[in-house]
């Protein structure tokens, strides 16, 4: 596999399965106007990953469908950090201002690229990252004085750059997100 | 805090109230507002206002009936008949 | 009292509008935030079916509609709730008395969701049920609710085609997933009879007398059976009543009597998933409670 595809599929993996994590929040968020600013947040990065496997598809002659959901739970690239399934809100605010940060600096390497597609893609991506940015900062403001979410980002910023790993978290997700799928092989839905 | 939201759906067409959002602050209005009025590109812009900013007014004084800024204060068919008719040039079937 | 309710009365029935902080009758206030509570309810219950299959969405395209299907319902259940707390019921309370079982909400939110196929056949044909009712609310004699329902129609347009193009896409497929569809439609077709609600006369609902609703329910299930039934016989599928036909001469369709009981049952709280469903919205308020505190806080 190319080294443009394996970066293209690390990111898109990163986007994919936090895109799916933080979708695990709609309809149940701390209360109804954030729900619906969160299930943006998430339709976004769903949107990037697709954009991204796109692009890696032509590379790997697939679809993006086909990568975002028929590899095996070991063959993803996200890094550890996206995989955790976070049911509380101070750690998913904290994974996501841990997320934001890492991804802008990513985000501004790949602008500086000399391939000219990929930069174009990121500084649209990044575009709209700014809005997350600017929601993860509101936020992370708020709970500044609170304890526990000091102690959740002391637990999850070792896990951005872990990408080894693949933790039984991934693998339950992957076993639900690819269920229907599975159940007709090849089938068109 | 209660915020309304007013829309404004193309460029130069009016601002309209849209309905209101609850939010800690301002930040926090803006990011709801943005979504809830705009995530499908509904709107081209939207002005966010704490609901104490807005003085609503509902009573309004015309005990003496002032028509004479209105166009109902000028009903002119009569007069204009007259004067038709003084001129020769009322038409055939106004005569 | 007595003549300012009939001149109330007389100007509601003929296309009067009512603003917030007009005189109302006890009875009309008490009613209308009882029926728009229950609206709230309902949105932010009709979530509930459709998450576990975000989670399982099998396309990315998919994903994201159905994602933004159930974010506009939250976002349907905000505006609603906005209202019924500016007639003096707070958003806080609305939810005790949701969970605590004391306020309603509507049946179809009642039942499970068991296969891909609920679905497409929920997205199509309980959201269609759905905006029948929505669209003769847009007549509210109460005006707030009546300029939100216009934002609700507008968004609920989407969620309509997405569930028609899910089982569109079905009934194309391989026998397993044709199977899926029918499957679906015979489990939620006792719900959908049921769900504009019993035939009262309108004269007799006061709910059509105060034009909050400007639509009797017979009438609202009429218009869903002419608009859909056809869609649904023209893909192949078979609706689980023999009794099922239209009246070519009156234009009035006939079928089998729904199971009120069934329904009066399900909506004070006994449906196959309601305690499920008000545990999950228990637990989750509960454990975000102290995120509400810190952002009521500074």
């Amino acid at each position: 596999m190319s080294e443009r595809a394996q970066l293209l599929l690390a990111i898109a993996d990163d986007e994919l399965i936090l895109g799916w994590r933080d979708s695990e929040w709609t309809g149940i968020a701390p209360f109804l106007e954030e729900d619906v600013a969160f299930s943006s947040i998430a339709q976004n990065e769903i949107g990037h990953a697709r954009a991204l496997y796109e692009l890696a598809a032509r590379d790997l002659e697939t679809t993006a469908d086909e990568l975002a959901f028929d590899r095996r739970p070991e063959d993803y690239r996200c890094s550890e950090l996206v995989q955790l399934r976070l049911p509380e809100w101070e750690r998913t605010i904290a994974r996501h201002v841990l997320y934001e940060e890492a991804d802008a600096a990513r985000l501004r390497e790949l602008m500086a690229s000399d391939d000219v597609e990929l930069a174009g893609l990121a500084a649209k991506i990044d575009r709209e990252e700014a809005y997350h940015r600017m929601h993860a900062q509101m936020w992370a403001d708020r709970l500044r004085e609170e304890p526990r979410f000091a102690a959740a980002l002391d637990e999850l910023r070792p896990l951005i750059d872990r990408r080894d790993g693949r933790t039984p978290e991934l693998t339950e997700l992957w076993e639900q997100m690819t269920e229907v799928r599975r159940s007709v092989p090849g089938a068109t839905w | 805090m209660i915020y309304e939201v007013f829309r404004q759906e193309r460029k130069g067409q009016a601002f309209q109230h849209a309905g209101s959002i609850e939010a800690p602050d301002e930040r926090f209005a803006e990011w709801y507002a943005r979504e809830q009025y705009g995530r499908r590109g509904e709107s081209t812009a939207l002005w966010v206002v704490p609901r104490e900013a807005v003085h609503p007014i509902e009573d309004f004084v015309d005990e003496l009936n002032r028509n004479y800024h209105r166009v109902d204060g000028y009903p002119l068919k009569e007069k204009l008949k007259e004067a038709r008719e003084r001129a020769g040039t009322a038409s055939p079937r106004n005569r | 009292m007595a003549q300012r309710e009939d001149e109330f009365l007389e100007y509601v029935q003929s296309g009067g509008q009512v603003e917030v902080d007009d005189w109302m009758p006890d009875e009309y206030r008490a009613r209308l935030r009882k029926f728009i509570e229950m609206h709230a309810n309902s949105e932010l219950m009709g979530v509930l079916p459709e998450r576990e299959w975000i989670l399982r969405a099998p396309t990315l395209q998919r994903k994201l509609a159905l994602t933004a299907k159930v974010q506009d319902e939250a976002g349907h259940a905000q505006l609603i709730y906005r209202v019924v707390e500016d007639l003096g019921k707070p958003r806080e309370q609305c939810l005790d008395d949701l969970i605590s079982g004391k306020s309603k909400f509507h049946n179809v939110f009642h039942y499970p969701t068991k296969t891909w196929g609920d679905v497409g056949v929920i997205a199509w044909l309980v959201d269609a049920a759905a905006i029948i009712s929505q669209k003769a609310l847009l007549k509210c004699s109460y005006a707030p609710y009546a300029r939100i329902m216009k934002k609700i129609c507008w968004e609920e347009s989407f969620h309509i085609l997405h569930g028609r193009d899910v089982v569109l896409t079905l009934m194309l497929g391989t026998d397993d997933q044709r199977e899926l569809v029918q499957e679906a439609l015979n489990r939620w077709w006792g719900p959908l009879m049921q769900f504009h609600g019993n035939p009262i006369a309108p004269e007799a609902d006061p709910m059509y007398v105060w034009r909050i609703k400007s639509q009797g329910n017979d009438e609202a299930r009429q218009q869903f059976l002419d608009g859909y039934v056809p869609q649904i016989w023209e893909l192949g599928l078979t609706v689980p009543d023999p009794e099922l036909r239209k009246d070519e001469k009156t234009g009035r369709w006939h079928y089998t009597e729904p199971d009120w009981d069934e329904l009066m049952h399900v909506v004070t709280g006994h449906g196959p998933k309601t305690a499920d469903r008000l545990d999950l919205r228990r637990n989750a308020r509960e454990n975000s409670a102290w995120v509400r505190s810190v952002l009521l806080a500074a």
